[in-house]
């Protein structure tokens, strides 16, 4: 079968499974060069492999719930939305979210997703208290900070390196209301852009949309948005009524791939336009829904078609705090005089890095789309160019391209990881077409 | 909000689970029939974390029709609606070698299922309400030589559910057939379908749902179905008798 990730670009003709127990999955294991997928919302070809996909889709039970502890034990498979709709209404809220809820529990540790609250509560790996493995030798093995914790460490962020992971044991946040107090703050450039979050790290949340677009002294001009769970105090009766509400947002499918001249510099020019000129109008604080604060793209069901049948790419990268500032004035600097027909991009202030390989560390991260085409491929390479030379890394959740000597040198940490899976045996069970491509 | 309970008989199935969810989400607690419970507790725990409802498991088995009046009378509780979702393809080739095997399908499919229906009907019929949810197919609709064995079981099914209808239409008790075309299952795993006709577990699921409530009688499962059947069925047996398909 046809297999890509949301970007839809690599696609590869390979096989996949989907056991439905341990045994089953044991055996697909021991075959060889195995990767997990979970749902497939890793943009590029983490989640595939040439010989042997493995779907988690039937691992997809959850098993217990304390409420005195907000501690979930669940299968890997088990999607994001499903931990929500079954716990706000008792008051609880994941601690960390990526931007769509359509990940399973496997990929967000896999990756060690980062939410909107990175720079101050960190990544997916601080709210793991342990996992179920299946690992090189095809045992099932529980890690933990204690137990197997060089493995517990590597594997969260390891991309599906590291083994199958069948069950895992996270903790959810209370809250008092499923409501967000969002604060708007329009910026000029991205100066301003960087002040706004340094001035504001105690906000729980904090994100900022770029317009890659504008150039000059409004470089990088910005909506920085910021959030608290709102107290009970502050909402009005019909709010109090719906505390911990989970209301299913109306949603639109995009049926077909668009045509590709839909996206061009004009339409995203007037598209940003037309956001800023929002962002403008809704300036300050209001109350916004969980739904439309955290996932705002989930209200269109495959909007991955929108950049037409050869697919996207995503770029995203982090500058450490040191270098930031500089390091984003070039970056933003390239892709406006390029315009490479991204809408937005998204800018992020992330904390302290957790996980063995994981990808967050203390700066900003940078995030933006561009449709597949040559030019744009040209981009990339000299968007990674700078960030090298900013001593900057690369999410490998977004990454679809990247050559190896690229992510070599972004990262020293990747030699220790290459010899840990050559050490144990995990690069011949294990493997991803992404992990061939980068030689991991 | 106890809405009362749903039977879901052959529990263990991808159809059946996607109905337990589907009727769990709307309140309804769930009692769950299968053969065996060695795998059960997870999928209980997932239910009735995911929808706060009661959830228990009751082993059941389609072929000990004496059993069935016992297991009915063992319900702690008589369900408001029972789905039976118990199925089995077989392999048509090896119905042909061995009839044996045959009558194992055509009893799965239709005696089995049609017995523990009678039963249920019986006491829907004295308390005056209930739904009946028989998932039978289309493949009963017309005796195709690649699998006519489980078809002509699935026919006898639904002409047991027509008749059943016909029967309890006035006694305050629904029945509703299901004909699903092709469905993304473990019973059809192995084969590959052409992803247009082909239906995931959640589609049969919302259109039980769906059809419980608007007390419908019978239900395909994507259109394209009942177009395709109809098309099927007006073949002239002259020329259908020499097609392959
Ligand atoms: C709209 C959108 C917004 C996003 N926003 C963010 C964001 O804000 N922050 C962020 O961090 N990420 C973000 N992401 C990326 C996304 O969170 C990650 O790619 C996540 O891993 C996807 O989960 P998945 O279940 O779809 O995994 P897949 O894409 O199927 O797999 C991703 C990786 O996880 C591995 N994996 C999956 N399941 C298992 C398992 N059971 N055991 C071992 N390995 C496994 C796979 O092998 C693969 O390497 C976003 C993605 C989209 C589409
Ligand atoms: N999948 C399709 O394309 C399709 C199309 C049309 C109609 N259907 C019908 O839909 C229903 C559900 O099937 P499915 O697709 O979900 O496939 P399935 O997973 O194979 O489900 C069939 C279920 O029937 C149970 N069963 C078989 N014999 C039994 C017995 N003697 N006692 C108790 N339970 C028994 C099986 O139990 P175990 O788990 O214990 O084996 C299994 O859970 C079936 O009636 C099937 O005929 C399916």
């Amino acid at each position: 079968m046809k297999l890509s990730g949301w970007g839809r670009y690599p696609t590869h003709n390979v096989r996949e499974s989907a056991p439905r127990s341990i045994e089953q999955l044991q055996e697909f294991v021991a075959a060889g060069s195995a990767v997990a997928r979970g749902n497939g919302r890793s943009y590029g070809d983490s989640a595939v492999s040439a010989f042997n996909t493995i779907s988690t889709r039937h691992f997809n039970k959850m098993i217990s719930f304390d409420t005195q502890t907000g501690t979930l034990v669940a299968e890997a498979g088990v999607l994001l939305g499903d931990v929500i709709s079954s716990f706000l209404p008792l008051g609880f809220f994941p601690y960390v979210t990526p931007g769509t809820k359509y990940v399973t529990l496997g990929g967000m540790l896999a990756a060690d997703v980062h939410g909107k609250n990175h720079h101050l509560e960190g990544s997916m790996y601080n709210y793991v208290d342990w996992f179920e493995i299946i690992d090189a030798s095809s045992k099932m093995i529980r890690c933990s900070r204690k137990e197997n914790s060089e493995l517990f460490s590597w594997t969260i962020g390891g991309m599906g390196l590291t083994g199958i992971i069948v069950r895992v044991a996270i903790r959810l946040r209370p809250i008092e209301s499923a409501w967000i107090a969002q604060t708007t703050v329009p910026v000029k450039n991205l100066n301003e852009a960087i002040d706004a979050f340094e001035n504001n790290l105690s906000s729980t949340y904090s994100v900022a949309w770029i317009d890659c677009l504008s150039s000059g002294g409004s470089l990088g001009r910005s909506i920085v948005m910021l959030g608290e769970h709102a107290h009970e105090s502050v909402l009005d009766d019909v709010q109090k009524k719906t505390l911990f509400k989970h209301v299913d947002r109306a949603k639109w499918t995009l049926p077909v791939a668009l045509p590709r001249c839909l996206l061009n510099r004009v339409t995203v020019k007037v598209f940003n336009a037309m956001y800023f000129r929002y962002g403008q109008k809704t300036k300050g604080t209001r109350l916004v829904s969980w739904d439309s604060f955290f996932y705002p793209l989930d209200a269109l069901l495959g909007w991955n078609k929108i950049y037409g049948r050869r697919g996207f790419l995503q770029f995203q990268c982090v500058i450490p705090l040191e270098k930031s500032s500089e390091g984003l004035h070039e970056l933003v600097t390239e892709i406006s005089s390029t315009g490479g027909g991204s809408f937005l991009a998204v800018l992020k202030r992330l904390g302290e890095s957790a996980g063995g390989i994981s990808f967050p560390m203390s700066g900003y991260t940078l995030a933006l789309d561009f449709p597949v085409n040559g030019r744009n491929m040209k981009l990339m390479d000299r968007l990674e160019q700078i960030t090298l030379q900013y001593g900057g890394r690369f999410y490998l959740a977004k990454d679809a391209r990247m050559s190896k000597s690229t992510f070599r040198s972004s990262d020293s940490r990747v030699t220790d990881f290459i010899s840990m899976r050559e050490n144990s045996g995990m690069n011949q069970n294990f493997e991803s077409m992404q992990s061939t491509r980068l030689g991991l | 909000m106890n809405k009362g309970n749903v039977l879901i008989l052959g529990a263990r199935s991808d159809i059946a689970k996607a109905i337990a969810h589907k009727f769990a989400a709307d309140g309804y607690s769930i009692q769950l029939a299968v053969r065996g419970m060695s795998d059960m507790e997870s999928y209980v725990s997932d239910l009735a974390l995911r929808h706060r409802v009661s959830v228990t498991t009751h082993e059941f088995d389609v072929l000990a029709i004496d059993r069935h009046l016992s297991f009915v009378e063992g319900l702690e509780e008589l369900p408001v609606v029972a789905v039976c979702a118990v199925g089995l393809m077989g392999n048509q080739s090896e119905s042909e070698e061995n009839v044996a095997s045959a009558i194992q399908v055509m009893r799965s499919n239709f005696e089995g299922p049609a017995s523990i229906f009678s039963h249920l009907a019986n006491c829907f019929e004295v308390r005056g309400s209930g739904t009946l949810v028989g998932i039978s197919s289309v493949a009963g609709i017309r005796g195709r030589a690649s699998n006519y064995v489980y078809g002509s079981a699935k026919a006898g099914f639904s002409a047991f559910l027509s008749g059943l209808r016909n029967r309890l239409s006035t006694k305050g008790v629904h029945v509703i057939t299901v004909l699903p075309g092709f469905v993304n299952t473990k019973m059809t795993e192995a084969l590959s379908l052409p992803p247009a006709l082909t239906a995931e577990p959640v589609e049969v699921a919302d259109a039980v749902f769906k059809a419980t409530v608007r007390k419908k009688n019978v239900v395909y499962v994507r259109s394209i179905w009942q177009l395709i059947m109809l098309i099927i069925s007006t073949i002239p047996e002259q020329i259908f008798k020499k097609l392959k398909i």
